[in-house]
Formats: C-alpha cells, structure tokens, sequence
C-alpha cells in the first residue's frame, strides 16, 4: 500500500479533510498506515538537491564531532545523558544519513526520523550557541521536518494543525466569524467596569494592529478581554482585523512551508489592507517567530522583514509602563518570589531579553524577581516547545523533558512563574500537573490588569454603578 | 625524492590547497540563499557584517564564549592544540626560510623555545582530544574513521618535524618524512574536514550574519556568545 487513506502524501485542504482525521482517536489509523506509506526516493531526492545549500551542507560535512554540543542539549541531560540525544548524532543519524543515502530510505528509517525531529528536538536552537563552528542543529532539525512532512511522516496532531491553516488560516477551527463575534462580546463584558471601552474592527490607519493566537479566541477568550482593556487605559489607538488576525503557526511545526505561506500571508494582507503604524502580537513564542520573524522569508519578502514593524506584546508592555501610558498600583505589586520564562522564539531568536524584565521591574516588588539560570538567550527550552506539547504519541518523552524546567524552577525558590508564552504558559501547567511542585504560572495580561493605577476618568462613574 | 618533495610536489600541494579552498570558499558563499537560508544577507550588509565579525571574534578567544567557558578543560586542550597548529606551520623560522627561497617571501618567525613550547603543547592537546575521543560516550558515538584519519595526518607533520629537530637518529629521514607528510596535509585540506581551517570563518560568518540581521542584531541586541 503506498498512500494510506488517513496517513499520505497529500496536505489536508478542507474541512472534511480535517474531521476525517480527528475520528480516528489519537491517530490510531493514521500511524498504522505510517508503516506502509511509500518513501518517493526520487522526489525526497531532487528536494534535498533543490533545498539543501552550502549552509547546511557545510554544517553536516564539517562537523567536528566534538560533542560540545551535547550538555547544552536540555533533552541529553534529562535522558540520563544518553549518548544518541547528542544534537550533533541526532541530525547526523537522521538527515545526514539520508543525505549519505541519496534519499534512499525506507518507511522505516522515515518513521525513525520522525520521532527524532519531533521527540528529541524542540528546535529550540539552544546548541548552535554552543558549536565551535556555529552549527545550528535546531535548523536543521527545521529542515528535517519539512522533508517528512512532504513524503506525510508527521505526527497527527500537526498533520491536522498545518490543515487547520490551510482551510481557517488559524491553528483550530476558529473561523474570522467566531474572532470577531468572541472579541466583541468579550469587551462588551467589561463594558461596566470600564466605560467607552470598545473593540473596532478593521480600523484603517490605526496605530496597532493587534494579533492574537486562536487558542485564546476559543479557550481562554479573558485574554482578548484583558488585552482590550490594556489598550483602552493606556490610551491606544487599536484595531484588531477581520481576517488576518492569527499569527500562530503550526505548519511551522509540521515542516509545512507552502501552509506556513498561506497563513502569514494573511496576516501581511490584513497589515496592507488597514495600514496601522505597527503590529502588536499576543504574549506568544512561536506566533512571534513565525509572523515577525520567519514569516517576511515564506512571503518572499527580501528584506525579512513584515509590510509594518511588528513587535512581541512584551515590547509593547514594556513601552506603555516605561511611556507612563499603564501605571501600576505599588500596593498592588508582586510581593513573592516570581521568576520569569525566556520564550526561546523570541528571546534566544530575536534577542527580547530586556523587555519582559523591563515589566518585571514595574510589576514586581523590588527583591523578589528571581532569575533562572541559566537565563535570556541561554535559557532553557520550556520542555513543550516546537510542537512537542501537542503530540500525543511523544507525551512520555515530553513529559521527561519537562524535568530541566523543573528543576530550574525549583532552584529559583519562586512559587510564581510569569511566562509570556502559550507553549511555555502550557508546559509549565502541565509540568505542575505532572511533578505537582506547588507553583502558579501566569501570562503578563492578567498580571497587569490587575494592579493597574486607573486614572479617574477611565473609571465607572458612581451612578453608573 | 628530497628534491621532488620540496620542488614540484611543494608547489603543487601548497596550489591544491589554496586554489581548492578559494573555490570551496565561493562555493560556499555563492550557495547561501537568503529565502531557503532565512537570512535577509543582501538586504542588510552592515548588520550581516558585524553579526559575522563579533561571531568569528568571540570564538577565536580562549573562554571568550558561554561554549567555551561552560567546557574549561576542552578549552584549554582545544586552544593548545590549535595555536600550535596554526602558529607553528606559519611563523616557524626554518619554514620561512624555505617560503623565501621558493616563493620570495615569509612570514615574521618566532624563536625556537616559542616553537618549541607551542609544537609540545600542540602535541599534548591533540593527545587530550585522542583520549577524549576514546573515554567520552557523547564523543566516541560520534566518533568515525575520517575523525581518526585526520587527528592522524594532523599528527604527523608534528611528530616528524619534532624528531627532527631533536635529530632522533637519521635527521635526513625525519625530514623527509616531515616535507612529505606535510604536504600530505596539504593536500588533504580541501577534500576532508580539514577545510574547517577555512570553512570556520565561512560558517561562522554565516551564523553571526544569521544573529547580527534576523536573531536581534537589528533590534539592537547583540548575541551574547
């Protein structure tokens, strides 16, 4: 059997498509048929010849396999410094040797280095620090994904994400309906508290383009609240798009490029179609990486660069407290020991690190901020990061991942961790769940608005009440 | 043979070398792209430069980076070893007395005890990377014949060359083989991982260019090392 039914070649591009696959429970089909699905030698060959450069050529020819990369792994030291999850074997195991093959590999070896590049690398780009030769074996792991997801060796879970994308241009079936219907009906909750607060949709000319990650509009819609009512009291000129408005990106999780394409590329319309002055993004990593980051290359833009600046919520945060447009309430400060999680997206990957500190510094009572260590760009992945979180076949290795962050916590003696991130958010929930260390994990929303100094006449008047 | 190693056999080695690793060079920088790669290169060159300069320079410095400050004994084997085997070939007073008779020109040289010291320093370095490639499991999965091959052809020129300077039995012979091994290294640079000698800086550049215009140089943080 080459192509199986559910596990193929073929990117989901309907609706259907995608409630076909979410039947079958935890893909119990999907990777029964995985072992039969037919390698296309040929044409996993001609890509590697098209895609593969001198950069990555390079990378796997002179490596000095010198294992210094191996301790800045944080997945090979919390495997019990298992020699096979040093980064340098795990990319020469798996694409170096399917390049060594000319792309002749089996189901099997496919199936391999699927659970490499999905269980034993977050992409977390941590060891390409620590390369004498500069190798960043996160990026190719990147590239990796991208040659399995075109032969369908993916795991289910971001089989259906990248179609989620492709058929909603959003990470769940969050349609630009039900975005605007949520985030409308969200403000208009807090309409008593704060008076004149208002969400305009498809504003021209704003001064922010706000973006969000779907999960919010579909879990956790108090974020759209908390995030209306920061914009409102710092005084922003705001607007959120109809269409465009999701930044996230799980095809780049999957190695999806042409769906990584279709979603940024809706978010780069909606910046040409209203032309705010810039675009904030919702406390997310990978929406940050995918959207500002990655995104202006998958759109072709020669620049890298997005159509408008765009900045991470932290900056934008750290902007208002610093411009006085947010003032904080010193009664109403952290008085705990809090420590911070370094999203690696945005801070090992576009250099964030002053910002989210810039916040702590307003939020937290001086003396108690505990950092991690190590911390900013040497910071530890969260455990979840690059897909890991959401995969259910990998969910015991996920879970041993999550001990390094564990521990770094624990070390900190905080019992509160802000964590401007939804996959550092999730995997420190689940890490709580799973070794019950006794802490709370928070966004920098809800933080914030709740020690907010509003002034007089931002608040509900008395007969209002 | 003494007359073929230093004449034809010298300038052909020391061309293969050099032409092959200027092609290697171009090679290697013509296939960066900036779509495939995700590094604006073109669109922003001051960034790309520095990015590459401040990555080529921290790494070059003994514990000058996180990398090499977390492995202290690495470091100081690595350093050894490689100070040596740049240094030595380079700046050593006999080998530029050859350069300017073959080639009109040479290099500053150093005094025989600097040379001295640096060769034994550079032998005992490598000899800490053997051991390193036999005792540590993270090293020795990674570890394959090549690896072995060119420790060994790095080795050579430095044991010969320090037999016959110390003129252990037939001085004729150590020279000879010293000449011949080493332009077997020569040789060899372009077609193994010996091009690291040259291809570090090349990819180095490339993840300094990758930090210096995408990774937060243009955000004004430079990449803490």
């Amino acid at each position: 059997m080459p192509e199986g039914t559910l596990c193929n070649k073929q990117p989901i591009d309907t609706a259907e498509g995608i409630t076909t696959l979410l039947a079958d429970k935890s893909g119990k089909k999907y990777y029964e048929e995985m072992k039969h699905l037919e390698v296309d030698t040929d044409l996993l060959w001609k890509t590697i010849q098209n895609t593969c450069k001198s950069r990555i050529r390079t990378w796997l020819e002179i490596c000095a396999h010198c294992g210094m990369c191996a301790d800045s792994c944080f997945l090979y030291q919390v495997d019990g410094r298992k020699p096979t999850q040093v980064p340098a074997y795990k990319i020469q195991s798996t694409l170096g040797e399917i390049i060594k093959r000319k792309g002749k590999v089996d189901a099997d070896f496919m199936i391999h280095c699927m659970e490499v590049a999905w269980s034993q690398c977050t992409c977390c780009n941590r060891c390409g620090m620590y390369c004498p030769h500069g190798i960043d074996t996160g990026i190719m792991f990147g590239y990796l994904r991208g040659l399995l997801y075109q032969q369908g060796f993916v795991p289910w879970e971001l089989k259906i994400g990248a179609g989620m994308h492709r058929v909603y241009r959003a990470q769940m079936d969050v349609t630009d309906e039900d975005f605007v219907d949520t985030f409308e009906w969200m403000v208009e909750e807090y309409e008593e508290d704060f008076p004149g607060i208002t969400v305009e949709v498809d504003k021209e000319d704003a001064d922010i383009m706000y973006t969000v990650n779907a999960r919010e509009v579909k879990h956790y819609p108090e974020d759209l609240a908390e995030a209306a009512i920061l914009f409102h009291i710092a005084g922003e000129n705001w607007t959120v798009p109809s269409k465009g408005w999701e930044q996230t990106s799980l095809s780049m999780f999957a190695g999806d490029w042409a769906a990584c394409k279709m979603q940024v590329e809706s978010v780069y319309a909606a910046m040409e179609r209203l032309r705010p002055k810039r675009m904030v993004g919702t406390e997310c990593g990978h929406a940050h990486r995918a959207t500002v980051i990655e995104g202006p290359y998958w759109a072709g833009r020669k620049d890298g660069l997005p159509p408008v600046e765009s900045i991470h919520y932290v900056e934008w945060l750290a902007e208002a407290l610093r411009l006085g447009k947010l003032k904080i309430d010193p009664e109403k400060r952290i008085k705990q020991k809090v420590t911070l999680q370094d999203s690696c997206n945005y801070v090992r990957n576009q250099g964030l690190k002053n910002a989210a500190r810039e916040i702590m510094s307003y939020i937290v009572e001086p003396g108690y901020f505990v950092e991690m260590a190590p911390n900013k760009e040497h910071n530890y992945c969260c455990g979840g990061g690059g897909g890991f979180n959401g995969i259910g076949l990998y969910r015991a290795q996920r879970n041993q991942a999550l001990q390094k962050k564990r521990d770094q916590i624990l070390d900190t003696g905080a019992k509160l961790v802000v964590a401007p991130c939804h996959n550092c958010w999730d995997a420190i929930r689940d890490l709580e769940e799973e070794y019950e260390i006794g802490i709370e994990w928070s966004f920098l929303k809800p933080l914030v608005v709740q020690m907010l100094d509003i002034p007089e006449h931002l608040k509900p008047k008395e007969d209002d009440l | 043979m003494y007359a073929v190693l230093t004449g034809p056999v010298f300038y052909l080695a020391l061309a293969v070398c050099l032409i092959g690793m200027t092609v290697r060079f171009y090679l290697y920088f013509r296939g960066l792209s900036w779509q495939l790669d995700r590094v604006a290169y073109k669109a922003h060159p001051e960034a790309g430069f520095k990015g590459a300069v401040r990555s080529i320079y921290k790494w070059l410095i003994p514990f000058g980076t996180y990398g090499w400050r977390t492995q202290p004994i690495m470091t100081i084997a690595f350093f050894s070893f490689h100070i040596g085997a740049v240094a030595v070939p380079l700046f050593l007073a006999g080998h530029n007395v050859v350069l300017e008779q073959k080639l009109g020109f040479s290099f500053p040289t150093m005094g025989s005890g600097v040379a001295d010291f640096l060769s034994w320093a550079a032998i005992a370095g490598l000899l800490f990377l053997v051991l390193r490639r036999l005792t540590l499991p993270e090293v020795r999965i990674l570890t394959d014949k090549k690896d072995w091959g060119i420790l060994l052809l790095t080795f050579l020129p430095f044991a010969t060359g320090l037999a016959a300077r110390y003129q252990v039995g037939d001085y004729g012979f150590w020279l000879t083989s010293h000449i011949l091994t080493g332009e077997l290294l020569l040789f060899a640079i372009p077609f193994t991982k010996l091009s690291h000698i040259f291809l570090f800086f090349a990819s180095r550049a490339q993840l300094g260019m990758d930090f210096g215009i995408k990774r937060g140089g243009m955000k004004g943080t430079k990449m803490a090392w």
